[in-house]
C-alpha cells in the first residue's frame, strides 16, 4: 500500500545552493526547500555534512574574541537554574537520538484508507508549516492551478509555498529576478531541463527562465521558493501574476 | 592554518582519551595527531553525563570563537557575547544528541551558533532535516568517520582549507561570514553568478576529496 519510492532523486541542488544552505546565508522559504530535497537524498546530505565541516574548521580558524570577565561564570549561572529540581528544561538529557530508532510512521492509517492516489509522506522539514498534504485548503489561482501559502513574502522579498497542479497544465513561462527552487512532492513536472519525481528539485537563478508542466497522470504537488519576486511572462503570466504572487 | 590550540593542552589528553566514540575500524596509524578534535569530542560525551570540568573547557575553547563569528557577521558585541553564551548553554542541553561518529565538535558547534544566529537576526527559521529520518531510503554508507578518524579528518579539513585558491577562499568567507548567498556574492564581487557556483563548486571538491569522499 505505501508507495515506496524506489529511486533517488535525480536532480539536486548545486554545491552553490548547499554552501549557502549549510553556511545558513539562504532565507527561510529557500532553506525549506533545500531541506526537504535533504530528507530524500542521501548524496547531498553527505555534501551538507562536509559543508558543515568546512564551518567547523571555519570557526575553529577564527581569532578568538576576548570574553566578558564573568562569561563562563554567568553560563554556569544560567545552567544551575536549568539543571535546578522542578524546572522543566533539565528533561532535555534524554537518550542521544542517534541511539534511538526513528520510528515515524510512513504512512498514516488515513491515508492507507484512501484508495488509489498514494498520500505522500510528509518530509518532516514540512511539517513545521502544514499538518499533512491531504486536507489543506487550496485556493484555485487559475484553471489547473492551486495553492496554499506556506510562508509569506520576508522582508527580503522570499517566498514558499505549495502549487498543485493538474495533469497537463502548464505554468505560465516565468523569469527570474533571483533564486528560485521547486521541489516535487508528490507526481511529477517537466521542464527544458527534464523530468522531475518526488525528491527532485529544480535550481533556477537569475539568467534562466522555464516552463514547467505536470506531466503525470495525476495531481504534481510541489513545493515552490523564491528568494525574490518571479517575473512572469507572456499574457497568461501576466494575467496570473497578481493572484500567484511568486 | 593550524588554530591556535595550545592554550587548551593545560589538561593533556593522553591517547587514551582519543578514541572515545569512534567506531576505530581499520583506521590508518595515527602520524602526529592533532589530538584537538578527539579531545573535544571526548569531552562533549563527557559534558552529555554531565561532567562540568568538560563543560569549562568546551566553554574556553569555543565560546570566544563563537563569539568572533558573531562579530564576523556584524552583530554588537554585547549581542554576540549573549550568543556565545547561548550558544554553548545549547551545547550543554543538547550533548547527548552529538554523536562523535557523525561530525567533529566544531562542526557541531558551528551549526548550533549559525541556527541560533539565524533565530536572533532574522526572526526565521532555518530548515532542518534531522538525522533520523531520510524518507524512503536506507543509507547504507559507513558514516564519514570510520572511513577516516576525527584526528585526521579535522587535520586534512585545515590543510584543504588552507589549500584553497584565494579567489576561493573568498566566496568561501562570504558565504560562512557575510550572510551571502552565491547571487548576493557575485553581485557583492561584481562576478557572473556562475564564476561565484563555480568557484564555491571547486572549493568543495577539494574539501570533499580531503575528506576521503572523493568518489561520488
Amino acid at each position: 500500500m505505501t508507495a515506496r519510492q524506489l529511486f533517488l532523486p535525480n536532480h539536486h541542488p548545486s554545491d552553490a545552493m548547499l554552501v549557502a544552505y549549510g553556511a545558513g546565508s539562504l532565507g527561510e522559504g529557500l532553506s525549506l526547500a533545500v531541506a526537504v530535497h535533504l530528507s530524500h537524498c542521501p548524496d547531498c546530505r553527505a555534501t551538507l555534512a562536509e559543508v558543515e565541516a568546512l564551518g567547523g574548521a571555519l570557526l575553529e580558524d577564527l581569532p578568538p574574541a576576548p570574553l566578558e570577565s564573568l562569561s563562563l561564570a554567568a553560563t554556569l549561572d544560567r545552567l544551575d537554574r536549568e539543571e535546578a529540581p522542578g524546572n522543566p528544561c533539565k528533561a532535555l538529557h534524554v537518550e542521544p537520538q542517534w541511539k534511538r530508532h526513528s520510528g515515524t510512521p510512513k504512512t498514516t492509517p488515513a491515508a492507507n484508507a484512501q484508495g488509489p492516489t498514494p498520500v505522500p509522506v510528509l518530509p518532516r522539514p514540512l511539517r513545521a508549516y502544514i499538518p499533512a498534504l491531504d486536507g489543506l485548503s487550496w485556493q484555485r489561482l487559475a484553471p489547473g492551478v492551486r495553492r496554499v501559502e506556506l510562508l509569506p513574502r520576508t522582508a527580503s522579498g522570499g517566498a514558499a509555498q505549495l502549487l498543485r497542479i493538474a495533469p497537463g497544465t502548464a505554468l505560465p513561462h516565468h523569469g527570474h529576478g533571483g533564486l528560485e527552487l521547486t521541489v516535487v512532492l508528490s507526481g511529477h513536472f517537466a521542464d527544458e531541463l527534464g523530468r522531475y519525481g518526488p525528491g527532485d528539485l529544480a535550481e533556477v537563478d537569475g539568467e534562466t527562465s522555464h516552463q514547467p508542466i505536470a506531466d503525470s497522470h495525476r495531481d504534481c504537488i510541489c513545493l515552490i521558493a523564491t528568494d525574490a519576486p518571479l517575473r512572469f511572462t507572456g499574457l497568461m503570466g501576466r494575467l496570473m501574476q497578481p493572484f500567484i504572487g511568486l | 592554518m593550524i588554530a591556535p590550540l595550545a592554550t587548551l593542552l593545560t589538561h593533556a589528553a593522553g591517547p587514551d582519551r582519543t578514541g572515545t566514540g569512534q567506531p576505530g575500524t581499520g583506521q590508518a596509524p595515527r602520524v602526529c595527531a592533532d589530538p584537538a578534535a578527539a579531545r573535544q569530542s571526548a569531552d562533549l560525551v563527557a559534558v552529555a553525563a554531565g561532567d562540568r570540568q568538560a563543560f569549562a573547557r568546551l566553554f574556553a575553547h569555543f565560546a570566544p570563537r563563537v563569539k568572533a563569528y558573531m562579530l564576523k557577521l556584524g552583530m554588537p558585541a554585547q549581542r554576540a557575547e549573549d550568543l556565545a553564551q547561548d550558544t554553548l548553554l545549547s551545547v550543554w542541553r543538547k550533548a547527548s544528541l552529538y554523536d562523535p561518529a557523525k561530525a567533529e565538535a566544531a562542526t557541531w558547534v558551528f551549526t548550533i551558533a549559525r541556527n541560533l544566529r539565524i533565530d536572533a537576526l532574522r526572526r526565521e527559521r532555518h530548515p532542518e532535516v534531522s538525522d533520523d529520518e531520510l524518507l524512503e531510503h536506507e543509507d547504507d554508507r559507513p558514516p564519514a568517520d570510520e572511513l577516516l578518524d576525527g584526528d585526521r579528518r579535522a587535520r586534512r579539513l585545515r590543510g584543504a582549507l588552507a589549500a584553497l585558491t584565494p579567489e576561493q577562499a573568498e566566496v568561501v568567507r562570504l558565504s560562512f561570514f557575510a550572510d551571502l548567498a552565491h547571487p548576493a556574492i557575485a553581485e557583492r564581487l561584481d562576478l557572473p553568478l556562475g564564476t561565484v557556483k563555480s568557484r564555491l563548486r571547486l572549493a568543495m571538491a577539494k574539501i570533499r576529496k580531503a575528506l576521503g569522499d572523493d568518489d561520488r
